[in-house]
């Protein structure tokens, strides 16, 4: 659906900064169609330019950006407005236009478009219903709450039946409770109306929540990308890792212990099993734990538990573990007391 | 001081002249300055469509007409404003000079309201498949609307005067009644009653604008 083929982004040197600065080098990735893809990275990593170059509100100085078979930078003006018209984009500050209802903001992408007033009239009050902002219809954005003003943009995001959601930082501005009811909304249209959804944040909690997979970017290059069960529990590179850590609070692996520290990782049905008293009384195994986490990635429970492992069969005790289903990573080997 | 220097028909008469012209050259300096106003926000740096000479000349042109005291504006406009309206007097001569005055000092009030918008609804009116016209019409003007009616407001306050002044070169009106009549004759009477009027013109124009700037802010 969407494709980034070697894009680098450059700013010109600005009389502020002095040199030209790369926002984005060689990222090459891509979203399939009816997947939710998060985009990570810390501030000034280039999140926000990569988002803004699926749209066009910003052009790549190298490489191509293909949404939905079309080139971006090649198309004209009206193909482009045609383009925006498929992929809809909600913002962190909500960029609600401030003299207009509720009712004038989602109709006005129908109204740019020229679409009949009748019709603007039927689809708006569809999309309120949607976003349930039907008894705010009326209301001036000011005197909404921060959740029900991103509904709004929500739903003026829908209204020209994107096939894309863009969704830039939507829940950083929103507190605990509202992001995760704005969470489940962005899932459930990608549910329920099978759109492609890319979001960029700043916090791994909502990839954890939503994404199906996500791309790690640091200082404009892609270090890390894959499923989210894969960069939440094994992270490679040293930014998703510390994204992890944030998200999670990291395990006291390197307590001076005896024994050998492994770390287990119970994924889907393994996560409530008593798999581990189960290996201690067969294995005679001695085990001290040292840190864990048990949550859920989007449906998928997972655990997972740092050990350090002493006496008995050691080595029995690990191939049980694989055996029943847990992944184990070994963080030290044999270490003296 | 007595009061018998009052002549209620002549005020009368220079109050409406007063109003004429204030209406007549608030007009036309909103149809004048709020697109050069425009012009000057959408050629400046960073904006859709940046034009470093377009917008240095602009608001050079600008500059230049601001500096210039209006009295002299006054003077050095007679013969334009013959060429334009046909007489340098009146009501009908005044108008030339007030708007030329007072536009440049309108815009430059448009282009700072306009600055004001955030610029968030202007990027996220562009995502949703605006033209550039959509986003000035839809988005731009709207939003800046209470800072738009304000900036009106002190335009219609500064005309005012400029009318008063405009009495020196036989434009009429209560400025120059307190004029001819208050200072040259020292008919002090006249002088407070065409000063209470004015003031109570520009409390009423005050009054009026901040209303209407209540009624279409939404913040």
């Amino acid at each position: 659906m969407i494709a980034f083929e070697a894009v680098s982004k450059t700013y010109a040197a600005s009389s502020k900064e002095g040199c030209a600065h790369a926002a984005l080098r060689e990222v090459s990735l891509s979203v399939k169609a009816g997947e939710v893809f998060g985009v990570i990275g810390a501030s000034g990593a280039g999140k926000s330019t990569l988002i803004r170059l699926i749209n066009g509100l910003e052009t790549p100085t190298d490489g191509k950006v293909i949404v939905d078979g079309d080139d971006v930078a090649a198309l004209g003006v009206e193909g482009l407005r045609a383009l925006r018209r498929r992929v809809g984009m909600i913002f962190q500050h909500f960029n609600l236009l401030s003299g207009k209802t509720v009712t004038q903001n989602v109709a006005f992408p129908l109204k740019l478009a020229g679409r009949p007033a009748a019709e603007v009239k039927a689809r708006t009050a569809e999309l309120l219903e949607r976003v349930s902002l039907t008894a705010h219809a009326d209301k001036y954005p000011a005197q909404l709450s921060g959740g029900q003003k991103q509904r709004v943009g929500i739903a003026r995001a829908l209204a020209t039946n994107p096939k894309v959601l863009l969704c830039d930082e939507a829940t950083s501005a929103l507190d605990p409770e509202t992001t995760e009811q704005i969470l489940d909304l962005i899932s459930g249209l990608n549910r329920e109306l099978g759109l492609t959804i890319v979001l960029i944040t700043h916090e791994m909690d909502v990839v954890r929540r939503v994404c199906d997979r996500v791309a790690v970017l640091d200082a404009g290059r892609l270090v890390e990308e894959g499923p989210v069960e894969d960069v939440f529990l094994h992270p490679k590179s040293a930014t998703a890792r510390r994204f992890v850590r944030e998200a999670d609070g990291e395990p006291a692996a390197d307590a001076a212990l005896s024994g050998r520290v492994v770390r287990l990782t119970f994924r889907g049905e393994a996560t409530y099993k008593p798999v581990l008293g189960e290996v201690a009384r067969t294995t005679g195994v001695d085990y001290s734990i040292l840190g864990g986490r048990i949550h859920r990635l989007r449906e998928t429970p997972y655990g997972q538990l740092t050990l350090a492992l002493t006496g008995g069969d050691v080595a029995a005790a690990i191939a049980q573990f694989q055996a029943s289903g847990v992944r184990v990573d070994e963080l030290s080997g044999e270490t003296a007391r | 001081m007595s009061v018998s220097n009052i002549d209620w028909s002549e005020i009368g008469q220079a109050t409406i002249d007063t109003l004429s012209m204030l209406g007549g050259s608030l007009v036309l300096t909103i149809a004048l300055g709020l697109p050069l106003g425009v012009i000057l926000f959408l050629t400046g740096k960073g904006q859709m469509l940046e034009n470093k000479v377009a917008n240095g000349l602009l608001s050079l042109l600008v500059n230049v007409l601001r500096s210039v005291p209006f009295v002299i504006l006054l003077i050095v406009m007679i013969p334009l404003t013959v060429a334009l309206v046909g007489t340098s007097l009146g009501v009908a001569g005044a108008i030339p000079p007030l708007v030329v005055g007072a536009a440049p000092f309108f815009a430059r009030l448009v282009e700072t309201a306009l600055r004001e918008v955030d610029k968030g609804v202007i990027e996220a009116s562009f995502a949703m498949g605006a033209k550039r016209r959509q986003v000035v019409l839809g988005a731009l003007l709207p939003e800046a609307l209470p800072g738009l009616v304000a900036a009106a407001t002190v335009t219609a306050v500064a005309l005012v005067s400029y009318t008063a002044m405009a009495g020196v070169v036989g434009a009429g009106g209560l400025g120059d009644l307190a004029i001819r009549f208050g200072y040259q004759r020292f008919q002090t009477d006249v002088m407070i009653v065409t000063v209470v009027l004015m003031l109570v013109l520009v409390q009423v124009l005050q009054m009026i604008g901040d209303a209407v700037v209540r009624r279409v802010s939404h913040k």
